[in-house]
């Protein structure tokens, strides 16, 4: 403040005067500069914040496509060797336990980061019993079921109890038997149990057996258990015929409704055990082309559909697929060529629809069925495997070798549901008859397989567009050319700022007043909508008409570009008309419905929330848009070019048709431009005018789901870093880019538009 | 001849892209005149008839209600609907009307249809009592009694003066009890939350000391004894509210105890003179803009929405407006006109048409997960695993949308500046002043009205924006506005209610759409209102502007 004042007084002899002077305009240079490098960076932001929004989108949307990688954490040596070669190999959930189930019916759990043994369990075998036969449930509930060699199963679960004193995680292992201590007889003829499946659940349990004497006995016990008192087991036994000769592998699916028996050279039968009692041979196939042998088979997580692993280093996806007679019958959905050696093992995923695979030199692989991507492929061992086992969450594997080594490998395979083909084109769904576009990102079940289809969303969003564009893009060029070329100046400086409002008004409310009055209203009145567009322009250039046959005294009294004020009641009492005549022309021509009649007549489906609703909501929201610019660059071609064609004595239209609109061409096409972006961004219209239901449907009279308001609808429920919530960010990338282009194309046009202008 | 002559002459054509004009001009005032109708008449007290009516089955029933709407429909399509029995001869049409009959309780629904053709007498009688509920929706009946503590009080005639009275009573006590829940209570536990935050952060800072402990404990005590005093006061309060009862008589007959404390308000619609009905609809009205929302948005007011929009379109235009004008400023004044300027005029002209939704997205990813998850972590870390500002809120909604609003400030400051003569500048400069001085003291005074034109604009955009919202911190029903007198009294952290965001929350995702209906025009209305007037503004101060600067150059 001082040096301010110092400086407003006239004191030129005092020496401070001058020392805060300079001081002053010192700080005012640098003043100067500060604002100057603020607003350069202020400047500079706005670009930093576009470009941010894009790199940040992709960043959230790359690592969708990054494949998966593994690293090798530890090797040792098998723990307990001495208790037999390993049958199962097995690891939990946080991947700190492991459980190698033997030949000596004996399990052996160990730490699975260093190999030491943490606690070893014999099973429950009576004395003077040998193991004949074992087997695994394939859906990872930690079931396992010992063949014995008198006809008898028993079957035992492990499973972990975590606790946790004093703030550390403890795992413990649980052995138990679900069944019952004592072995169940399979085989009433007490020979040796030379193959096992089973399937246990908390009520219901199916165990299959081929005895010694090539038959299959199945054993169905259903336990209920009352709230109070005892538990009522009821069992229900039953011989089925075998066909193969030589069977490879039992497999029971999860609702214990289908056997499947694959023999060793792939003939694979398919039985319905929906009836415990009465089993049947369903189907009778061979999934292998002659000479090939079956190595390894799975369900994929869910139980809808198996992999099948051959000698060849192929893995077969096959499904049981309802044909159009709603017949159900095994076809092959899709095949991973893996390797070209013989495959040891094929493992699924417990919580999506993946699986790996362990060849005969050590190669594994990862692989998803849905998306068809190869995710992993590394050499994980040295000597042949023997053993595979993958945690629940598939982030870790055990592959153990012939030398009884075992190496531990944690795998990071985040968003394996995702490929480009899974994204856009047609994917053969589990439980679909054919390959198809599908959006279903989630479900309540765990088994669900997701179906990311993004083609269409992005029909919908076109659709969408479409129809808006066929609504507002002849509506406001057509009044753009005539605001700008025809209308009185003193009604133009009205009818602009009102069609601005028009682009102020908040698209909720237009898409509220779209589905709750418009889409009413023309399911009502479909017919009357109809009327009115014929009956419009007719009416319009009637009217203009008969005006040329009025008297000149009268036609004169009207002022020139006036038009569209003296068609104001004539549109509004042709559309009254139009509704009110609608009815009886309905009754006449449609029986009474003109709905029905097209259900009936033509088999056109009528949805409430139509593509019609959205079309004239958004087109709604978008005339103003187009209007704006369309007008603006129309209007600013530069008067001489006008003047000169009417002095040449062209008439006022073909002026407009032959120099104004050519000239104002790029003008007007970056109006659509921006329009059309406009339309595929918008959100609310289509959220609220639509029944949102994906469909790929040309029909005006159905609904579609955009991109836009598919991001609306599901972004708050989806899970921050999940592959559903970077998909949905891809969907707005993709949103993004559509308007990028749009809009820049738009922007240079009219750049170079202004230059033109400005040249001519 | 001259029609020939006429079509020659393209004014066919002409007389077409006018038309293209009245259909835009029609479609707008359409809307406005659509939405102001249907939103203004709602609060009207309509009469209440009793309709004797012959159901399908040729039964009599007495439907009472309220006429909200009639339509014609086909004959076939009733027919179809499976509500037309009789013959109706060789009409093709058949009227319908829609009924508000309320009593939710009684019947299960509150709108019906019924036709007119099987109406055999409507009257109006005087004594027709509308209730209005906190509960149930709308109560439609006559009095026969009222109540208190299980005993008649009033019958017949006096029932209704005395009536009045009690409710009036009752609905100072609510107030008393919402007052308390509200204020009283809400403080204490807002302050007990506040205190167990302390506590963890101490034990977080390992600075859990016995004194600590001793002063939280004391706090704690204190604070506790509050609250049971407040309990207290709330049940006297409530036991004193259920006391009284209505008993009304519906229009079939069937009776029924209404609480007073359960009831909103009472009215006669057929006896009412003119001006008391005016005077019914201007407190509704006022009721509608200051009351909280009932029974699931469907009833009751918009306050807390509207407070939400102002104050995150107020916080939104703080942050904007210095960036917009400083992103202007840069573009018009400082940088050179040439390959840069492009650029940036197209990343504006990109963020201008970016889709909201995307903006939404960003927000949320960005600012909510990456940026408020960071915030939580260094600054409260006590409060984890909940979320402070890793969860959508206001101060996220605030800066989105000023992002979606940046490139309308920049355009209209820009536009501004563009229009201050050349010679303003030069004139400054010539006489000493540094470019800066030039900027603060002639050229942006000189452009303050585009810039309160671009604000203007920006805040009408940001009020009716409502799909990045929904992903940043707008919910359906927040249970305190984040403005409070609890201190640091304005919360940024907390979720908001929009009214953008209640106008689909409540016509799309409500139970009841019909009966909503009314509160998603009167709050379109509303909503409209305030950006149709904000837009005038902006295009009054902006001609203004023009014919200002207009002077200028002359």
């Amino acid at each position: 403040m001082s040096e301010i004042i110092a400086n407003k007084t006239p004191n030129p002899n005092s020496a401070l005067h001058t020392a805060s002077a300079s001081y002053y305009q010192r700080w005012r240079l640098i003043k100067d500069l500060i604002a100057r490098y603020g607003i350069l960076i202020g400047g500079w932001g706005v670009i930093v914040a576009i470009v941010l929004i894009f790199f940040y989108l992709l960043y959230v949307v790359v690592p969708l496509f990054i494949p998966a990688s593994a690293k090798s954490v530890a090797e040792y040596q098998m723990p307990a060797k001495e208790k037999g070669k390993t049958l199962l190999l097995a690891i939990e959930e946080q991947n700190e336990v492991a459980v190698r189930f033997t030949d000596q019916a004996q399990a052996v759990f160990f730490n699975a980061h260093t190999g030491d043994p943490v606690h070893t369990e014999a099973l429950k075998i009576p004395a003077g019993l040998q193991v004949s036969s074992f087997s695994p449930e394939s859906n990872g509930e930690g079931v396992v079921a010992y063949g014995l060699n008198n006809g008898r199963v028993l079957v035992a679960k492990y499973s972990y109890r975590v606790t946790y004193p004093k703030d550390v995680r403890v795992i413990t292992p649980v052995i138990t038997y679900p069944l019952g201590e004592q072995p169940l007889t399979l085989d009433s003829e007490g020979g040796a149990l030379q193959m096992l499946a089973l399937q246990v659940e908390e009520n219901n349990a199916t165990l299959v057996a081929k005895t010694a004497t090539h038959k299959l006995k199945l054993l169905s016990i259903h336990q209920e258990k009352a709230l109070f008192g005892e538990a009522t087991v009821q069992s229900t036994e039953a011989t089925l015929e075998l066909v193969a000769d030589k069977v490879g592998f039992m497999l029971i699916d999860k609702e214990q409704r289908y056997l499947y028996v694959v023999g060793v050279d792939g003939s694979l039968s398919l039985y319905d055990i929906s009836d415990k009692s009465a089993p049947i041979l369903k189907q009778q196939l061979a999934v292998l082309s002659a000479g090939q042998q079956v190595s390894s088979m799975d369900f994929v997580n869910g139980g809808l559909s198996l992999l099948i692993a051959d000698s060849t280093g192929l893995v077969a996806q096959w499904s049981v697929v309802r044909d159009a007679q709603n017949n159900p019958g095994m076809q092959k959905i899709r095949s991973f060529k893996v390797s070209d050696d013989p495959l040891m093992k094929v493992s699924a995923e417990q919580r999506r629809k993946g699986f790996l695979t362990v060849d005969k030199q050590g190669v594994v692989g990862a692989y998803n069925t849905t998306a068809e991507r190869e995710l992993l492929k590394l050499p994980a061992a040295e000597n042949l495997p023997e053993a595979f086992a993958l945690s629940p969450r598939a982030n870790a594997f055990l592959l153990q070798s012939a030398n009884g080594a075992i190496n531990f490998w944690q795998v990071s395979n985040e968003h394996p549901e995702v490929s480009m083909k899974s994204l856009w084109g047609k994917v053969w769904y589990e439980s679909y008859p054919k390959p198809a576009y599908i959006w279903q990102s989630s479900s309540s079940s765990n088994d669900f397989e997701p179906k990311y289809s993004l083609t269409p969303l992005v029909f919908g969003t076109l659709k969408a567009a479409f129809y808006a564009m066929l609504f507002a893009v002849p509506l406001s060029l057509m009044g753009a050319i005539y605001a700008a070329y025809f209308m009185a100046p003193s009604m133009r400086s009205l009818v602009k700022p009102t069609i601005e409002l028009m682009g102020a008004l908040p698209t909720v409310i237009l898409g509220f007043l779209a589905g709750l009055w418009l889409a009413p209203f023309l399911e009502e009145n479909l017919l009357g909508v109809f009327i009115m567009l014929i009956m419009l322009p007719i009416a319009v250039l009637g009217f203009g008409l008969i005006g040329q046959f009025l008297p000149k005294t009268l036609r004169l009294k009207v002022p020139d570009g006036m038009e569209a004020m003296l068609l104001i009641p004539v549109i509004i009492g042709v559309s009254w008309l139009a509704f009110a005549i609608s009815p009886m022309l309905e009754a006449l021509f449609f029986q009474g419905d003109l709905r029905v009649w097209m259900k009936t007549t033509l088999d056109i489906d009528y949805d409430q929330r139509n593509s019609l609703v959205v079309g004239i909501a958004m087109g709604f929201a978008v005339v103003p848009s187009i209007f704006t610019i369309a007008e603006d660059a129309i209007f600013s071609v530069p008067k001489h070019l006008t003047v000169g064609s009417l002095a040449l004595g062209a008439t006022p239209w073909q002026t407009l048709m032959k120099v104004v609109l050519l000239t104002a061409s790029p003008g007007i096409f970056s109006a659509i431009m921006i329009g059309l972006g406009r339309a595929i961004g918008e959100t609310m219209i289509v959220l609220m005018a639509t029944g949102n239901t994906p469909v790929m449907d040309f029909s005006v009279f159905q609904g579609m789901r955009t991109l836009a308001a598919n991001v609306a609808v599901e972004m708050p429920e989806s899970e921050v870093d999940s592959t559903h919530y970077r998909v949905l960010f891809l969907a707005a990338l993709v949103l993004f880019l559509f308007t990028f282009v749009f809009n820049t194309l738009a922007e240079l046009i009219r750049q170079h538009l202004r230059e033109k202008y400005s040249s001519l | 001849m001259i029609i020939k002559q006429w079509l020659n002459s393209g004014s066919p054509w002409i007389w077409l892209n006018a038309a293209a004009v009245s259909t835009c001009l029609i479609l707008v005032l359409g809307i406005l005149g659509l939405v102001a109708v249907r939103g203004l008449g709602h609060y009207w007290p309509s009469d209440v008839a009793q309709i004797q009516y012959r159901e399908k089955d040729g039964t009599q029933q007495v439907i009472t209600g309220e006429i909200t709407d009639h339509n014609e429909i086909s004959a076939a399509r009733a027919k179809d609907a499976g509500y037309l029995d009789a013959d109706i001869g060789s009409n093709t049409t058949v009227e319908q009307v829609l009924l508000k009959i309320g009593n939710r309780d009684v019947g299960g629904m509150d709108f019906r249809w019924i036709l007119t053709n099987n109406i055999q007498q409507s009257s109006y009688p005087e004594q027709l009592v509308v209730l209005e509920r906190r509960e149930w929706g709308n109560f439609y009946g006559s009095l026969l009694a009222v109540k208190s503590g299980g005993k008649n009080i009033a019958q017949g005639a006096d029932a209704w003066v005395v009536a009045q009275q009690r409710i009036a009573a009752a609905l100072e006590i609510h107030d008393d009890i919402k007052q308390l829940e509200k204020k009283q209570i809400g403080a204490v536990n807002y302050a007990l939350d506040r205190l167990r935050l302390k506590q963890r952060k101490l034990e977080l800072q390992k600075a859990w000391t016995d004194t600590a402990k001793q002063a939280v404990a004391t706090e704690k005590a204190a604070y506790q004894v509050d609250y049971k005093r407040y309990q207290e006061q709330l049940k006297s309060l409530y036991a004193k509210a259920n006391q009284e009862s209505l008993v009304i008589k519906t229009g079939d007959g069937i009776e029924r105890d209404i609480p007073i404390g359960k009831i909103v308000k009472a009215y006669q619609p057929n006896g009412m003179g003119i001006f008391t009905k005016i005077g019914h609809y201007f407190g509704k009205l006022g009721e509608f803009l200051s009351e909280d929302p009932r029974e699931a948005n469907t009833e009751g007011g918009i306050f807390p929405a509207i407070f939400g929009t102002v104050l995150m379109v107020m916080l939104m235009a703080v942050i904007v407006t210095p960036f917009g004008v400083i992103a202007a400023v840069y573009l018009r004044e400082y940088a050179k006109q040439g390959f840069t300027t492009r650029l940036i005029r197209i990343a504006v002209n990109n963020l201008a048409g970016v889709p909201s939704i995307v903006y939404g997205v960003f927000g949320l990813g960005f600012f909510v997960y990456i940026l408020g998850g960071k915030i939580d972590h260094l600054f409260y870390p006590e409060s984890a695993p909940a979320p402070v500002f890793g969860t959508p809120g206001l101060m996220w909604a605030s800066i989105t949308l000023a992002l979606l609003t940046l490139p309308v400030v920049i355009v209209a400051t820009e536009e501004g500046l563009s229009r201050i003569p050349k010679s303003i500048r030069e004139g400054s400069l010539a006489l000493g002043a540094t470019k800066f001085e030039t900027l603060w003291l002639t050229v942006l005074p000189m452009a303050s009205p585009a810039m309160m034109t671009g604000l203007i604009l920006a805040v009408a955009r940001a009020a009716g924006e409502v799909a990045p919202l929904m992903l940043v911190g707008v919910v359906k029903l927040a249970p305190t506005l984040p403005l409070d007198g609890n201190f640091p009294f304005l919360h940024l952290d907390r979720k908001f209610m929009h009214l953008g965001f209640h106008i689909y929350d409540v016509g799309f995702q409500s139970p009841n759409v019909e009966a909503a209906r009314p509160i998603v025009y009167a709050t379109s209305l509303l909503l409209v209102t305030v950006i149709v007037g904000l837009n005038l503004t902006a295009v009054t101060i902006r001609n203004h502007l023009r014919e200002k600067y207009r002077a200028l150059e002359g």
